[in-house]
């Protein structure tokens, strides 16, 4: 039976990877998510389905406890905010390199360096374009509220394994600390060795009589088989373009004008859609739920349809640069935006809306 | 590829007095001749192999000379970034509390770049085997100074001999960990004799029966030579290291059974 709960975003996280059949959380404290590691501590998880948590040394090893637990196919998840991502990279770039799935949640808060603790956008850029070193591509979720919060563990794992690919939920200090109501999953059972062992045979689970070693690395000194690694690794990328571009389009089939915003900065987008409607201004909101791969087939339709975009982000202008890609020049491409932990208010966004697109 | 030796009349069993062992691949090491890593490779091995461990092992290679470890040992190893084996190996052996955990680690990993990993795993009691494999040098990268390269030791970038006043003084990390109440075996071994190779031997053994009997880190330190980063010949490397190395990096057990060995 699916349990209506009133929790904070991290909570909700936190549950959700419980009951999502996560087999190990691998963090370490930070400001504005450490509800995900004391939630995770004061649940036991242990006790109700097995699940490992552990409070790491840092968020290096973390992360590189995560490329562990993930390379013997089990499912991991590690949590931090911006200034702790960042010291993940290193590890985010092995494990993507070495094709491993897991659930890296990222709570952000504003910067750059050790910046505010309040909440921001300002890490958009480091999630969809790498982050890491190397050629590589993180799938991107942007929940916009609790319930995405919680629904896209879940949706995280799955993704996570269907392309052994770490998947990134781009979270922000407001969703996070926010309290909502959220249906939470019902249980998913934890995989046994044996079933993991079938179900992916690529984890080093130990070697089986008269079957090859499991290794797990991401290093090939020959380039010419590093190309075709990373020729594989692209197509990937190209499969997931084309097969896991998630959005929600919100009255934008009549829209005369459109706002793109993901996670917090959409769901004020969404007050300003119904500001302007009831002055008979017909506004459109476009939210990615996936930041990578981006909606652009969408926004390029749109980009048809409408007399200007506004992308309003909470950052000095990072997705606008994807709106604009897809666009491609069609129509006038406007950036609004507040920074350092500042939160817009809707009246700001429609007054930007207003002097940037519709009467610019 | 393996060479072979194409003589049946002398191949028969009663004449078989050593084969090699099971838990390493045929591929051809890439290691510099006459040193330490082979063996030391070959040791690890052959425990697994004489344990019956082979399918239950999972190793972990770090960044170094030994990256390729994978390529030789025959079970499941998992690749690790420059010092994070201990970190890696912390999650396998917590989600696979029955496999057999061990990390092979060299100076710069384990001592500079890693310390904290390695700090942390050993103080957290991690039931792993970490051995680590010091030749006070990087050998990988070209023979850069080590955390753990001696008072005066020349190397590529510390041509003059490393000056503790401006760079430092060798780290005796395994002093440290073992004075941390996580490890339960500490010891600092070599292979440079056929002597040595036989307490490295039993040393791993040790170390191995360590984590079936669910008792903790089991930490060993294997001296080695680097004879292509020191610039010397094979035999003369050895030399070197006994002269040099044993005075500085003491041999011997350090910590057994979770006691510290007073050697006084």
């Amino acid at each position: 039976m699916k349990e209506l709960k009133l929790m904070k975003g991290n909570e909700a996280i936190a549950e959700a990877a419980i009951r999502a059949g996560a087999d190990a959380y691998f963090g370490y404290p930070i400001t504005p998510q450490s509800e995900i590691l004391e939630y995770l501590m004061m649940e036991k998880p242990h006790e109700r389905t097995g699940m490992v948590v552990l409070q790491a040394e840092s968020e290096v090893a973390a992360i590189n406890m995560v490329y562990g637990g993930a390379a013997c196919g089990k499912k991991v998840l590690t949590s931090s905010s911006s200034p702790g991502i960042s010291l993940k990279q290193e590890g985010i770039s092995y494990i993507a390199g070495a094709e491993l799935p897991c659930v890296i949640v990222n709570v952000v808060r504003g910067g750059p360096g050790l910046g505010t603790i309040q909440p921001s956008q300002s890490d958009y850029f480091q999630s969809v374009k790498g982050g890491g070193h190397g050629d590589y591509r993180l799938l991107v979720l942007a929940p916009a509220s609790v319930q995405e919060m919680a629904d896209h563990v879940g949706l995280g794992f799955d993704l996570a394994f269907k392309y052994r690919n770490p998947v990134l939920i781009l979270s922000d200090g407001v969703i996070g600390q926010m309290m909502e109501k959220v249906e939470l999953a019902e249980q998913t059972p934890r995989l046994s060795n044996e079933e993991l062992a079938e179900k992916y045979p690529w984890a080093t689970l130990g070697k089986r009589d008269g079957e090859p070693r499991h290794i797990i690395t991401s290093l090939e000194l020959e380039s010419s088989k590093q190309e075709i690694h990373n020729l594989k690794l692209q197509a990937k990328y190209k499969r997931m373009n084309e097969e896991e571009v998630r959005y929600e389009a919100i009255q934008c089939d009549d829209a005369e004008y459109l706002m793109v915003a993901f996670g917090s900065s959409a769901r004020i987008a969404q007050k300003v859609v119904s500001m302007a409607r009831e002055k008979g201004i017909k506004v459109g909101l476009l939210r990615p739920i996936t930041l990578y791969p981006f909606p652009s087939e969408i926004i390029h339709k749109l980009a048809g349809q409408v007399k200007g975009i506004l992308s309003v982000e909470m950052n000095a202008g990072q997705m606008i640069e994807d709106v604009k890609l897809a666009v491609c020049g069609k129509v006038k491409v406007e950036h609004f935006g507040r920074y350092g932990g500042m939160i817009p208010t809707p009246t700001e966004v429609f007054n930007a809306l207003e002097q940037k697109i519709i009467g610019g | 590829m393996a060479q072979t030796f194409d003589r049946p009349e002398i191949q028969t069993p009663e004449n078989l007095v050593y084969s090699k062992t099971t838990c390493l691949t045929d591929n051809v090491m890439h290691y510099c001749p006459g040193c330490g890593h082979g063996t030391a490779h070959r040791l690890v091995a052959e425990v697994i192999e004489e344990m019956g461990i082979q399918s239950e092992t999972i190793g972990v290679a770090p960044v170094g000379c030994s990256v390729l470890a994978y390529n030789y040992f025959n079970f499941d190893v998992q690749q690790a970034a420059h010092g994070r084996a201990p970190a890696v190996a912390t999650a396998i052996k917590r989600l696979l509390p029955e496999k057999y955990v061990f990390t092979y680690q060299g100076d710069g990993d384990l001592a500079a770049i890693g310390t904290a990993e390695t700090i942390h795993a050993c103080n957290r009691g991690e039931n792993i085997v970490i051995v680590f494999i010091n030749n006070g040098i990087y050998g990988m990268t070209g023979g850069q100074m080590a955390p753990t390269t001696l008072p005066g030791m020349p190397t590529s970038t510390s041509p003059y001999g490393r000056d503790v006043e401006t760079m430092g003084n060798p780290l005796k990390i395994t002093e440290i960990v073992a004075m941390l109440p996580g490890t339960h075996f500490v010891t600092r071994q070599a292979v440079h004799t056929p002597a040595a190779v036989r307490k490295t031997k039993k040393s791993l053994r040790m170390a191995f029966e360590n984590q079936k009997l669910n008792k903790g880190l089991s930490f060993v330190e294997i001296l080695s030579n680097c004879n292509s980063g020191w610039k010397l010949s094979p035999v003369k490397a050895n030399k070197w290291m006994v002269d040099n190395m044993f005075p500085f990096y003491e041999l011997g057990d350090l910590k057994v059974n979770g006691e510290m060995i007073n050697k006084d």
